[in-house]
């Protein structure tokens, strides 16, 4: 998982308000090379998060964003490197995600957050209480 | 249509290892699925500047369809429920990013960001309960609702979708309209029942001329692409009412000698009265007889 992604994530256990951002447990981070696009990184840099995306740079093993960044930066090509190296070279490959609000851990497993929820975590679970709609295994077409 | 892998199992348990591998190792698959993408992509509707957008890739299972977007130059995320085909994914080194996720549990992600959203072949899982807790409507209001809430205002979303029945298509439809999404059911290829394909496209926010549903392929009866082999789309002709129930292997020269001895064993055997056989029997007469 990219950091472009954790910058994406947040926690939808049920009841959570702000389940953003994760924090990161790293044990094994990988560098990969990706090609530089600018434009790319211009677009996406109004969507980001900047200190969660420091925040998680720092928690595997990158130091070099500066704290705060606006969008005048964006003309020096040394900060679009590193903002590019941050956001899609590093990779976590083994650790775990945290949710800020209840603690929650969703492991990273090759590379791949497990975002599974249990049972009694899910929001779609707010049932009118209908048993019998509950019961039906499967719908065939007919409610 | 009874062989439905939504009837089979759940999908984390239908797609395991062994057909996970094979779903990804069969060309005839990767072609058909690199197609819808490709579909998809073009009812997405992106605008042309060459700007790489990031996009979901929901249920993007061992990563054909993503593999699409990346020609394209797209960043994806993809979500899928299956561990063995985001595994499959992983060994075939696929560019985007994956979570394993359940989408009838919502999708963990931050409002606003997504600049577009496909899903192939995915979404009709939802109708599916598949435990005692799994109810089809929530499970579908929790996906388009945060949906919705994640993608960017005027993105859009295309589900290519198998739905079962009318019911279904009509209960898939009706969750993503609650969820506030504007759009429709383009259906390519309406006339043929094998190469029918269904896309549902929505569009982010309120009904505007941009969230008008494009039109269908093939809708005025024109032939599917030309690339595939013709007699897959040529109507079948029933010369006959009656036609036989089992083709009978008859050669150009009739059944032959051999055949006819053998009849003539299994008549003797039943104790019928059967001419012996000799140099002319099974022979051709002659033409002035």
């Amino acid at each position: 998982m990219r950091l472009f992604t954790h910058n994406m994530l947040s926690s939808n256990i049920k009841g959570v308000a702000n389940g953003f951002p994760l924090r990161i447990e790293a044990e094994q981070v990988l560098e990969k090379q990706v090609d530089f696009n600018p434009d790319f990184l211009r677009n996406l840099f109004p969507k980001l998060e900047w200190k969660a995306l420091v925040d998680g740079a720092r928690a595997l093993g990158y130091a070099e964003l500066p704290e705060a960044a606006d969008s005048s930066m964006l003309e020096s090509e040394e900060f679009l490197r590193k903002v590019h190296h941050a956001l899609l070279e590093l990779h976590l490959e083994e650790g775990a995600l945290t949710c800020p609000e209840t603690g929650r851990k969703f492991p990273v497993n090759k590379g791949i957050p497990n975002m599974l929820l249990h049972e009694d975590e899910e929001t779609s679970l707010q049932l009118p209480g209908s048993l019998v709609s509950q019961m039906l295994v499967r719908i065939t077409g007919k409610q | 249509m009874s062989n439905r892998p939504e009837l089979l199992a759940p999908p984390e348990i239908f797609y395991d290892d062994s057909e996970a591998h094979k779903y990804t190792s069969s060309s005839r698959i990767i072609d058909i699925q690199a197609r819808l993408s490709e579909r998809a992509l073009e009812l997405l509707a992106l605008p042309v500047d060459g700007i790489p957008r990031l996009l979901l890739d929901i249920g993007c299972g061992s990563g054909l369809s993503g593999e699409t977007l990346t020609e394209n130059g797209h960043q994806w995320i993809g979500l899928d429920i299956s561990q063995s085909m985001l595994d499959i994914a992983l060994e075939r080194e696929v560019e985007g990013d994956l979570l394993l996720g359940d989408m009838g549990q919502g999708l963990a992600l931050r409002p606003g960001i997504i600049d577009g959203a496909i899903s192939i072949s995915a979404v009709q899982w939802l109708c599916n309960a598949d435990k005692s807790s799994h109810e089809p409507r929530l499970r579908l209001k929790a996906f388009f609702g945060s949906l919705y809430r994640c993608l960017a205002r005027g993105a859009r979303a295309v589900f290519q979708v198998y739905p079962e029945n009318i019911a279904q298509r009509e209960l898939i439809l009706r969750s993503a309209m609650h969820a506030g999404f504007a759009g429709g059911v383009v259906m390519d290829y309406p006339h043929s029942t094998k190469s029918r394909k269904e896309y549902l496209v929505l569009t982010c926010g309120p009904p505007t001329i941009s969230t008008a549903v494009p039109r269908g392929k093939g809708e005025d009866g024109e032939s599917c692409s030309e690339d595939e082999s013709s007699e897959e789309n040529q109507m079948v002709c029933i010369s006959d009412r009656n036609r036989p129930q089992k083709k009978q292997k008859i050669s150009r020269k009739g059944k032959g000698r051999d055949w006819i001895f053998k009849k003539k064993e299994q008549l003797r055997r039943k104790g019928n009265t059967v001419p012996p056989d000799t140099r002319y029997t099974g022979r051709k007469r002659k033409a002035r007889f």
